[in-house]
């Protein structure tokens, strides 16, 4: 097991910036998730890692040795790719045998290790079947075990679930954190998938258009975002966001929208104002209540439709003509156009520069 | 709609045009192949046998085959062993020397502009005429001209073992054959190579490298196990087209002009099988249509022998199951 180094690394190729400038410690049997969407440079990210793409800059290390220069074979790590690249023309023995037997590991050796593996993934019967026999499901675990097989080092998945069914997803979400702490494999586990990445892994990289967002354990993402995309793109439904000015008035701090004005705690107004007037407010869709009269403090809006989720429903509410999405219990009967307040939580809103969209508080 | 046209028609109509052109220039031929072969028809006799043609007046015989098979045509064996150089020869060049460059140009050759430029390097021949390609040749390999006992001296080949003519002195005029065929033929391969290989999904690359595989291992242990379904229809292919053609050897010996390339081809010892039918129903005096038409007959056979072999031998049905490359 090793330690992960990626010291300022970026990736070019050509004009297309995949990768830039990105500083990532991932410590030994860590569970790192690298999160974003479709694009942003985790794929390129983790074949870096495996030694099949050289870095255009920057230094990678396992432990404190630099193998930013050594090509796969002598890197020790195992990887399974998004489409599971099983070899077509092998059986699943085979395909799992495939790494031992360009070690050159005695037959009986391999044999027993295969079986093991096979064993660990529950895939037994499977051995003798070609891929093309096997479900979405099965392909994942040979993937895994021709992954494991080889005791690596550093496991590398990239989006192993994204070609299995919802409740598949679920299930395998779970065995794979469950595996991944029993081996106590340093991990890198790349997903679009928020949900995956809050649910799995120690500690999430968010990254966009090639760029570190934040990396932090899952609940300080939730709770502090560093910024406007991940505020946006960890919770779901997302984080609602409330352009507006702050403004002093008798000494009291207001945030002033198009549409509606609302006093906010002294310490907190004075940190914003501090720093800029012009602002984003932000907050979760399960931090602010539903009430059906006037209060003071209060934002008012309009009902204009309900999504029933089972346990809960989203409220999507006009203000002014900005939607807004509140997750609440299903209480009251609302309307579509029925005359609503909306009391936010005051200790759980967000505050973001509207020039830079880094988070203020 | 006035017209309805059933769903089991359909098709039909669609495949007529085809099954048109394979019947008339395919099915068609091979039919009068074998019914020809079983005549006596010649120059001599032309307009008899047109007048009683496919009447019970035609001499039906076996005395084609007993020609064959009985040794009663002492060039038969020759021609035999020529036939037999030529398609093993240009077969290795076309089907497995033109997988190792496939291999080597696609996969080795990182560089796009790099490998194009060598893939279209070998697809010269193949868009010039056929006519032009021979002509080169015939220049090229000219004693006192040509380019190639020059390029050769000045590799270190000695002066000794550079032919006096690379078209008449036998192993060099064979050799001439199957380089001329090869180089033309191995483009076909390459062509369907490379594109199988461009086809093999980066990750399945990827994840072989990832496992510790080098280059030389994917090449072995993925590639070319992949490229089992092209490589059956490359050697088939190429080894019917080889059995049946005789152009290039017919453009480059024959041309002196006239029909003076039987006497020549015979001499250099480069007549084919099926150049020898066509001598014996087209060149000068010879006009001997149902005998050539036996000769065919026979090529025809072995093409079809040899086919079910290959496919016997490459697994066909494991290969029709669906697990070929997949994306
Ligand atoms: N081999 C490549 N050549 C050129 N551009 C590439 C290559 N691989 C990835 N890219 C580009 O780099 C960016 C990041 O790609 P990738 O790492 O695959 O994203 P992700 O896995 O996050 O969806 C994309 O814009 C993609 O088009
Ligand atoms: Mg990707």
């Amino acid at each position: 097991m090793v330690k992960v180094i990626l010291d300022n690394v970026s990736k070019f190729f050509g004009k297309v910036k995949a990768v830039i400038d990105l500083n990532l410690r991932i410590g030994d049997g860590e569970f790192v998730a690298l999160l974003g969407p479709s694009g942003c440079g985790k794929t390129t990210t983790l074949l870096m890692v495996a030694g099949i793409y050289k870095p255009t800059k920057g230094k990678i290390l396992f432990d404190d040795k630099d193998v930013t220069k050594l090509p796969p074979r002598d890197r020790n790590v195992g990887m399974v790719f998004q489409s599971y690249a099983l070899y077509p023309h092998m059986s699943v023995y085979d395909n799992i045998a495939f790494p031992l037997r360009l070690k050159k590991v005695p037959r009986n050796e391999i044999d027993r290790k295969v079986k093991q593996v096979a064993k660990l993934l529950r895939i037994e019967e499977l051995l003798h079947r070609k891929p093309s026999q096997l479900s979405g499901g099965q392909q994942q675990r040979v993937a895994l075990g021709r992954a494991l097989v080889k005791e690596p080092d550093v496991l590398l998945l990239d989006e192993p679930l994204s070609n299995l069914d919802a409740k598949l997803r679920v299930v395998m979400r779970a065995e794979l954190k469950r595996l991944q702490k029993e081996l106590k494999i340093t991990t890198i586990y790349v997903t679009h998938d928020q949900v995956e990445a809050m649910s799995m892994a120690d500690r999430i990289a968010v990254m966009n258009a090639g760029k570190l967002q934040q990396y932090a354990p899952p609940t300080e993402l939730y709770n502090k975002p560093a910024n406007l995309f991940v505020a946006g793109f960890i919770g779901a439904p997302p984080m609602n966001f409330i352009e507006g000015l702050i403004k002093e008035i008798n000494g009291e701090y207001y945030f002033d929208s198009e549409y509606f004005k609302l006093k906010l705690v002294n310490e907190i107004g004075e940190i914003i104002a501090s720093k800029t007037s012009e602002t984003i407010m932000g907050f979760r869709p399960e931090n602010a209540k539903i009430i059906l009269e006037e209060k003071p403090n209060t934002i008012q809006g309009k009902v204009y439709v309900v999504e029933p989720l089972g346990k809960d429903i989203i409220v999507n509410i006009k203000i002014g003509d900005m939607i807004v999405k509140i997750l609440t219990r299903p209480g009251a009967e609302l309307t579509p156009g029925q005359n609503i307040w909306l009391q936010l939580d005051m200790k759980k809103i967000h505050f973001f520069e509207k020039q830079t969209g880094k988070a203020i508080i | 709609m006035a017209l309805k046209i059933s769903r089991k028609m359909l098709p039909w109509i669609f495949l007529a045009p085809m099954l048109m052109m394979i019947i008339f220039s395919w099915i068609a031929p091979v039919l009068l192949t074998v019914y020809l072969g079983f005549t006596d028809l010649s120059s001599k006799n032309f307009l008899d046998f047109i007048r009683n043609f496919f009447t019970e007046n035609v001499h039906l015989t076996l005395e084609n085959f007993e020609k064959i098979f009985f040794a009663k045509d002492p060039y038969v064996v020759e021609a035999l062993t020529i036939t037999a150089i030529y398609v093993v020869s240009v077969l290795s060049i076309n089907a497995i020397f033109a997988l190792v460059l496939s291999i080597a140009i696609a996969y080795f050759v990182r560089n796009e502009i790099v490998s194009m430029l060598l893939r279209v390097s070998w697809l010269i021949p193949r868009i010039m005429p056929g006519i032009i390609y021979a002509l080169v040749w015939n220049w090229f390999i000219d004693p006192k001209y040509g380019l190639l006992n020059t390029l050769l001296k000045f590799a270190g080949v000695p002066e000794a073992l550079l032919p006096e003519s690379w078209l008449l002195s036998p192993p060099y005029s064979q050799i001439l054959m199957i380089v001329v065929n090869g180089y033309v033929g191995a483009s076909f391969g390459m062509i369907i190579y490379t594109a199988a290989i461009k086809s093999i999904p980066t990750d399945i690359i990827n994840a072989a490298l990832v496992d510790g595989a080098s280059d030389f291992q994917i090449a072995r242990h993925i590639i070319v196990p992949l490229l089992k379904w092209p490589m059956l229809f490359v050697i088939s292919w190429q080894t019917l087209s080889l059995l049946s053609s005789y152009e290039y050897i017919l453009m480059i010996w024959g041309s002196g002009g006239g029909g003076g390339y039987a006497g020549i081809a015979r001499a250099a010892k480069v007549m084919v099988w099926s150049l020898y039918s066509y001598s014996k129903a087209f060149a000068a005096e010879e006009h001997l249509y149902g005998y050539a038409s036996a000769l065919s007959l026979i090529l025809v056979i072995v093409g079809v022998v040899l086919i079910i072999t290959y496919f016997k031998i490459f697994g066909f049905r494991r290969l029709m199951e669906p697990s070929r490359i997949e994306v």
